[in-house]
């Protein structure tokens, strides 16, 4: 027994930020301390707080210590772990109650998140399958396989409500049970599993698989018991080198276990999950085009009908969901369906991970029910905006979601209610951005994503998504008019219609949803050639105030077009013919004299 | 950009066991590629002619995947491979600036290498460090909360 336990956060955020080297610290310490046979080092998933990160949490006083650097952890080993002395000054400082350490579940942080595809990360080593097992993992699977028929356990995930976490919405038990019927006596089914986390700048996904893979497996087991197939496929991003290390470990630990493999929990039940790496291809999130490159193809899409539950990976008939949706189903399982449809809203149960992003004090990743507003995310959960600046828009649903503006801050989330509203629930990205960002901009932003990611295999996503890029580009440039957001807005409706897949069928909804709610700052770049925000280049002028130049001349001499001059020590000026609005002489100005606006 | 193909006997070697070990595989073309960009550093038509030959894949077939997936690549990579996240996380916190930079201090444009072959530069989605917004990496060393004045010094530590 170790009289305390060291949990150190080993995501991709911590990780960036150095963990790997304070574990290796803290292990020499603690050596150096004799502490070896009193003090466990143990490395987690996600803590979801990524913004106070790198993270280490002592227990059993729950100490969270946040920002912590290498140099630091002389110092916690030898007050805390050898002296008993919590080291206050890196303790997370709303944490810290006078005399008294609070609790995590206390912090605005954390007081309104509900855990349940989160529950194990920050919580047991991923690469441990007992801890898995100590928290009652596998228990689902045992009960599914002893005492439920396919019919219950799909019955069950029917009551709960639950919806695919991906970003449709489709209810998952349905999946399962076409899946099952449509073609009742295919020689071979699949389990597929979406890691292919494509929304830029949504991470829920890869911090499940790397916090708590054996939910992951040990849900398609149960997948597969249920709709009788016996191989899985995980299709995840190459992107996630921890996410793949931890996956690879835990499907290893569970066939020495014999919870992968012929003849689970002695009932006669076969079940091996494989690995597939994505290579780097948005498109791939869609159902069909997966299953097409897990095949060995070009990931493309194809039409649908025949859908996957009728003909889906090699021809057979195939289920695909959502990481997350998955962490959901062994909770569910055990709790019955009663427990989860509890929560949410009338028609989306349980909760959603977002993973919160851009303009926002806490960064990271929370798991709220369904049903809370999105003042509350961001507001009390984030933290708000940093440096006193103003919300002026949040992004979900990435490239194929939309922007909400303050006035829906009080909207209730759930998929229906943002789908409403012009935007969509998407796999859980949420992106703040204050006043300092352009709307169009963000518009054009998500359109170079979709032409550069687009298969090209159908003419509305392919062409029509570089036509909307080019007349943004216009736009932003000061080169467009009036009549170009009448085109804009049709094409939309046009590549909506007709596009062959969710990836052509969402592209427009950035646009739409920006000329919804802000119009005006389309038509300040056409109308007054302004950018409001001050971010379009070809729309800024630069110019030096007299009063802060000291006319040191540092500007002049960096600018590579001469377009700067003056008389040393008096105030100089700005040829804005000349300028190339480069930005060299405001990051040279050691006076703030430069203005861009 | 031609540059010439340099593979090693050894590194044959690797590929054709690779080969072996997954042919039975059901779709085993991606992992077989993703192996030999791992053992190459790219996949020059030299390696996919082999792949093809060796797994009875039509070329053309071999040519359309590596070309349809950014993570297989045609060309060397740089010694020290820059790549700046354009996730959004990133973008609204001003990565295009860094990106600009990037390119206005290696003078190379995105996707591309420096004649020398040291830096290769480019730009990917999301590495899911958006809590450190915005990052970039060098090989496999994450840089976060940048600012286009510490661009400089990052790169003159890879030399």
């Amino acid at each position: 027994m170790f009289r305390s336990q060291v949990l150190v956060c080993g995501g991709t955020g911590c990780t960036s930020g150095g963990s790997t080297k304070i574990v290796e610290a803290l292990h020499a310490e603690i050596a150096k301390n004799n502490l070896e046979n009193e003090v466990n080092i143990v490395t987690t998933g996600c803590f979801g707080l990524c913004a106070n990160g790198p993270i280490v949490l002592v227990y059993p006083e729950g100490v969270f210590y946040s920002q912590v650097k290498v140099e630091n952890i002389a110092t916690i080993v030898s007050e805390h772990l050898l002296k008993g002395r919590i080291v206050k000054s890196l303790v997370y400082d709303e944490t810290l109650d006078k005399d008294a350490i609070k609790s995590l579940n206390e912090t605005n942080f954390y007081k309104k998140q509900h855990r349940i595809a989160l529950r194990n990360c920050g919580v047991i080593n991923p690469e441990d399958i007992d801890e898995y097992i100590g928290t009652g993992g596998y228990e689902a699977l045992g009960k599914v396989l002893t005492s439920m028929k396919p019919e219950d356990v799909i019955q069950t995930i029917l009551d709960s409500g639950l919806r695919g976490r991906g970003g449709g919405g489709f209810p998952t038990g349905l999946k399962w049970k076409l899946a099952r019927n449509i073609v009742p006596n295919a020689p071979q089914k699949y389990v597929c599993c979406n890691a292919d986390e494509g929304d830029p700048g949504a991470f829920m996904d890869r911090s499940v698989l790397e916090g708590d893979p054996h939910a992951v497996l040990e849900a398609m087991a149960i997948a597969g018991y249920a709709i009788g197939a016996t191989q899985g496929y995980i299709y995840v991003r190459a992107e996630y080198p921890i996410a793949i290390k931890r996956l690879e470990i835990a499907i290893k630990q569970a066939r020495e276990y014999g919870l992968l493999g012929e003849n689970i929990f002695e009932t006669g039940f076969n079940f091996d999950i494989g690995l597939r790496l994505g290579a780097g291809a948005f498109v791939c999130g869609e159902e069909t085009a997966l299953m097409t490159s897990i095949e060995g193809n070009r990931g493309e899409p194809r039409p649908r009908p025949p859908f996957p539950a009728e003909k889906g990976l090699f021809d057979s008939p195939t289920i695909l969901n959502n990481v997350e949706t998955y962490a959901n189903v062994c909770q569910i399982i055990l709790n019955g369906a009663e427990w989860f449809s509890a929560m949410g809203t009338e028609k989306s149960k349980g909760t959603k991970v977002f993973a919160l992003g851009g303009k926002i004090n806490n960064t990271g990743l929370v798991e709220i029910p369904m049903g809370t507003t999105l003042r509350t995310v961001i507001e009390e959960i984030g933290g708000g905006i940093p440096d006193g600046k103003k919300f002026k828009a949040a992004q979900t649903g990435g490239p194929s979601g939309g922007c909400i503006p303050p006035e829906h801050l009080d909207i209730e989330i759930d998929y229906d209610n943002l789908v409403a509203i012009g935007s969509m629930m998407g796999s859980g990205g949420l992106i703040v951005m204050d006043e300092d960002n352009c709307m169009v901009d963000i518009a054009k932003f998500f359109l170079e994503f979709t032409v550069d990611e687009s298969c090209g295999k159908c003419t509305p996503c392919r062409i029509g998504t570089r036509r909307m890029y080019e007349i943004l580009e216009k736009i932003t440039k000061g080169q467009a008019s009036m009549e170009d957001i009448d085109k804009l807005e049709k094409l939309c409706y046009h590549i909506k219609e007709n596009s062959l897949c969710g990836l052509g069928q969402t592209a427009p909804n950035p646009v739409l949803s920006t000329l919804r709610y802000f119009k005006d700052e389309y038509v300040a770049h056409i109308k007054d050639k302004k950018c409001p925000a001050g971010v379009c280049k070809d729309l800024l002028s630069f110019s030096i105030i007299p009063e802060k130049c000291k006319g040191c001349s540092a500007c002049a001499r960096v600018c590579p077009v001469g377009a700067i001059t003056g008389e040393l020590k008096k105030p100089y000026t700005i040829d804005t013919d000349k300028c190339i609005k480069c930005g060299a002489c405001v990051s040279t100005c050691k006076f703030g004299a430069i203005i861009k606006k | 950009m031609a540059v010439a193909f340099t593979g090693t006997p050894e590194q044959e070697k690797q590929l054709l066991a690779v080969i072996g070990e997954m042919k039975e595989t059901k779709g085993a073309l991606m992992p077989i590629l993703q192996k030999a960009q791992e053992i190459y550093g790219y996949l020059p038509i030299e390696v996919q002619k082999l792949i093809a030959d060796k797994t009875d894949t039509p070329i053309e077939k071999i040519y359309g995947v590596v070309t349809f997936y950014s993570q297989f690549s045609l060309y060397p990579k740089g010694k020290f491979q820059v790549s700046i996240c354009l996730g959004t996380a990133c973008y609204v916190k001003g990565a295009g600036d860094i990106y600009d930079e990037l390119k206005k201090q290696l003078k190379i444009d995105g996707g591309g290498c420096t004649e020398d072959g040291k830096y290769s530069l480019d730009a990917c989605r999301c590495i899911g460090a958006c809590g450190l917004a915005p990052v970039m990496m060098v090989n496999d060393d994450v840089y976060g909360r940048l600012t286009t004045k510490e661009i400089k010094g990052i790169l003159d530590k890879y030399s």
